[in-house]
């Protein structure tokens, strides 16, 4: 047990299979027990916290700001959709090429990115949000302009039966996608990588002087958040049988960072807060808006109006995000034991 | 070359109004580094009350003004109740906060008004000039467009250079410590920059909505243009923004009329790009120092 322990202490390679394997057991577990809508669901948290996990990589660790992340999933959405949909592909090699389009699309984004601060970036990446899907409108033979383009559904293997669930398998395979981010991503934070991107947030020049090269390891932060955009984009496609400009509008790539900050920036774990928030929220601000009698007028308007005012007062009360939230509740505990 | 003069005209009455929404954004980014992400639904809530006015009194002066003042009043509400709480927090907090603001007014204004957008009266003719027989796609409306706008950005110039107030906003904004130190009220001038970028913001609102129409969601492509604008110019300086927002109309203008009005998202990050890379701080940073 102590030798388990220490290997684990020593080895971020270790701790990241551990939870790794730990992640797919309680996935498997939950998918099993719970209906196909929450099934469907449960895909849907997956696939944002890919993209999530991989914003609060550039966002927290690397402290760079993207609202175009929303463009970068639309990437990895059409390049699944053209392969699988028009020339047959199999799923799996399609993902991996959809990652590497939206990677090779991400390095001049990166480069660019890495010479960009604060406002600046946003307002660059913001533009890049919004131009980037005009061009479906511009090659609609190619891209089915508004439309779109449409996919068969993921067909469940023989060996899981005739009568599995396809939302079941769907929430599979956005897990499978889900534990390679968070393989990849735990095990960046936790290299030699991981600290430089810190150092270079923390302090740039100081950082430079220590031999590294700030540009390059932006840009390094941004390429792999773009993957993970990429590969999130790519199981959206996949899981909604879909790509269409309407699902990747600048509301996404705003939301994306709205659920990093919620969650609490720069932490794993804090994108699952968010991702759950991004899932579920819609859901429940929809279910109060329609608990009371109003008129369609203000019911319409009321789920937007809870989100506003959830962000509003979250911002104010919990300026760390969840995560910073639980952090701090956790760590006061564990001084009142130690003292006491 | 009638169409080139009437691309041009069109670009520089659209660019005006960009200027206006990216001086709005200038003044909140010089008085408190966060960029309004909300300053779109605002002046949407402003204008709005215009309308209201408008339609019930049937004076469009009445409304102008009472937009203005209701801009005023708002901007400086906003600063005290929701933006002071997060001023030291991390700088992501506020722009998820102005997120969330621009969500709610939205859906409130969707809530009073209704989502179907509805018309609002230009302040003069929308008929183009007639020049030696041929007309021209600008307006006596755009006129008034340009020259309000002119007079807003001479104005504020003169505010900042040639007044008490103008000089201590400058130093709220440079240096909060010193200014404080010297008996300046950095807190207020803070609200103070807020008040009056929404005012810009909701002249912007009054000016624009003859031709977008007024719906909730009308005024969101304008804000986009107006902070590229900004961008472009360079967020601490607002001459910046002026020639930012004109510049970026005309261009926008030229690459509609001559190449499809599809490509202009793109071309807004092409110009966007080609400019930041050659200087990252926009056309008119002041001399780019970072602090050790």
């Amino acid at each position: 047990m102590t030798a388990v322990r220490s290997v684990l202490q020593r080895s971020t390679l270790a701790r990241s299979l551990a939870w790794v394997v730990l992640a797919a057991v309680a996935l498997i577990l939950v998918s099993d027990l719970v209906s196909a809508y929450n099934d469907l669901q449960l895909a849907t948290g997956l696939y944002y916290f890919a993209a999530l996990a991989g914003l609060t990589v550039l966002a927290g660790q690397s402290g760079q700001i993207s609202l175009g992340h929303g463009a970068l999933m639309a990437v990895g959405a059409y390049t699944v959709a053209l392969l699988i949909g028009n020339e047959g592909w199999a799923l799996v090699p399609a993902i991996a090429v959809a990652v590497a389009v939206s990677v090779l699309v991400g390095i001049p984004v990166g480069a660019a990115a890495s010479r960009l601060r604060g406002p600046y970036l946003a307002g660059a990446t913001l533009a890049f949000a919004v131009g980037l899907p005009a061009l479906a409108d511009k090659f609609p033979s190619l891209f089915g302009g508004e439309n779109g383009l449409t996919i068969n559904p993921p067909v469940p293997p023989s060996w899981l039966g005739a009568d599995f669930p396809l939302e079941r398998w769907e929430a599979w395979i956005a897990g499978a996608g889900a534990l390679v981010v968070l393989f990849v991503l735990y095990n960046i934070i936790g290299s030699g990588v991981g600290r430089s991107l810190r150092a270079v947030r923390d302090d740039e020049i100081a950082a430079s002087l220590c031999g590294l090269s700030v540009g390059r390891t932006q840009s390094t932060a941004f390429i792999v958040s773009a993957g993970c955009a990429g590969l999130s984009g790519a199981l959206l496609a996949v899981v909604l049988q879909l790509a269409q400009p309407g699902a990747f509008p600048l509301q996404l790539s705003l939301s994306l960072l709205t659920g990093v900050v919620l969650g609490g920036l720069g932490s794993l774990v804090g994108a699952i807060w968010g991702a759950a928030l991004l899932t579920l929220l819609p859901n429940w601000t929809n279910d109060i808006a329609h608990s009371f009698s109003l008129s369609t007028k203000v019911s319409a308007n009321m789920p937007l109006a809870i989100y506003g005012i959830v962000l509003i007062v979250a911002m104010i009360a919990w300026p760390s995000g969840i995560q910073g939230g639980l952090r701090a509740v956790f760590g006061r505990l564990r001084a009142t034991q130690g003292s006491a | 070359v009638t169409k080139f003069i009437d691309l041009t005209l069109s670009g520089i009455s659209d660019g005006a109004v960009y200027a206006a929404v990216a001086l709005a954004l200038v003044l909140i980014w010089r008085a408190t580094r966060i960029v309004n992400f909300a300053q779109g639904a605002m002046l949407m809530i402003t204008t709005f009350i215009a309308s209201a006015i408008i339609n019930s009194s049937g004076h469009y002066w009445l409304g102008f003004v009472v937009a203005l003042a209701a801009g005023l009043v708002f901007g400086a509400l906003v600063e005290r109740v929701l933006i002071r709480p997060v001023e030291s927090a991390p700088p992501l907090n506020a722009v998820i906060l102005t997120l969330g603001l621009y969500t709610l007014l939205v859906a409130a204004a969707g809530m009073i008004w209704g989502n179907t957008p509805r018309s609002f009266p230009p302040a003069f003719s929308l008929r183009g000039y007639d020049v030696g027989g041929t007309r021209l796609l600008f307006t006596p409306n755009d006129t008034f467009i340009v020259l309000v706008v002119i007079a807003v950005a001479i104005g504020l110039a003169a505010l900042f250079r040639l007044t008490p107030l103008g000089l201590q906003m400058r130093a709220a904004a440079f240096a909060p410590e010193v200014a404080r130190l010297l008996g300046v009220r950095v807190a207020r001038m803070f609200t103070v920059g807020w008040a009056l970028a929404a005012v810009a913001g909701a002249l912007a609102g009054v000016l624009v909505a003859p031709s977008v129409f007024l719906g909730p969601n009308s005024f969101d492509p304008i804000l986009i243009s107006g902070f590229v604008a900004a961008v472009l110019g360079g967020l601490d300086s607002p001459p910046g923004a002026v020639i930012g927002g004109l510049s970026l109309g005309v261009g926008l203008s030229y690459v509609s009329g001559y190449a499809g009005s599809s490509l202009v998202p793109l071309a807004a990050l092409v110009i966007l790009v080609a400019v930041l890379m050659l200087r990252p701080g926009g056309l008119f940073a002041a001399s780019s120092e970072r602090r050790v």
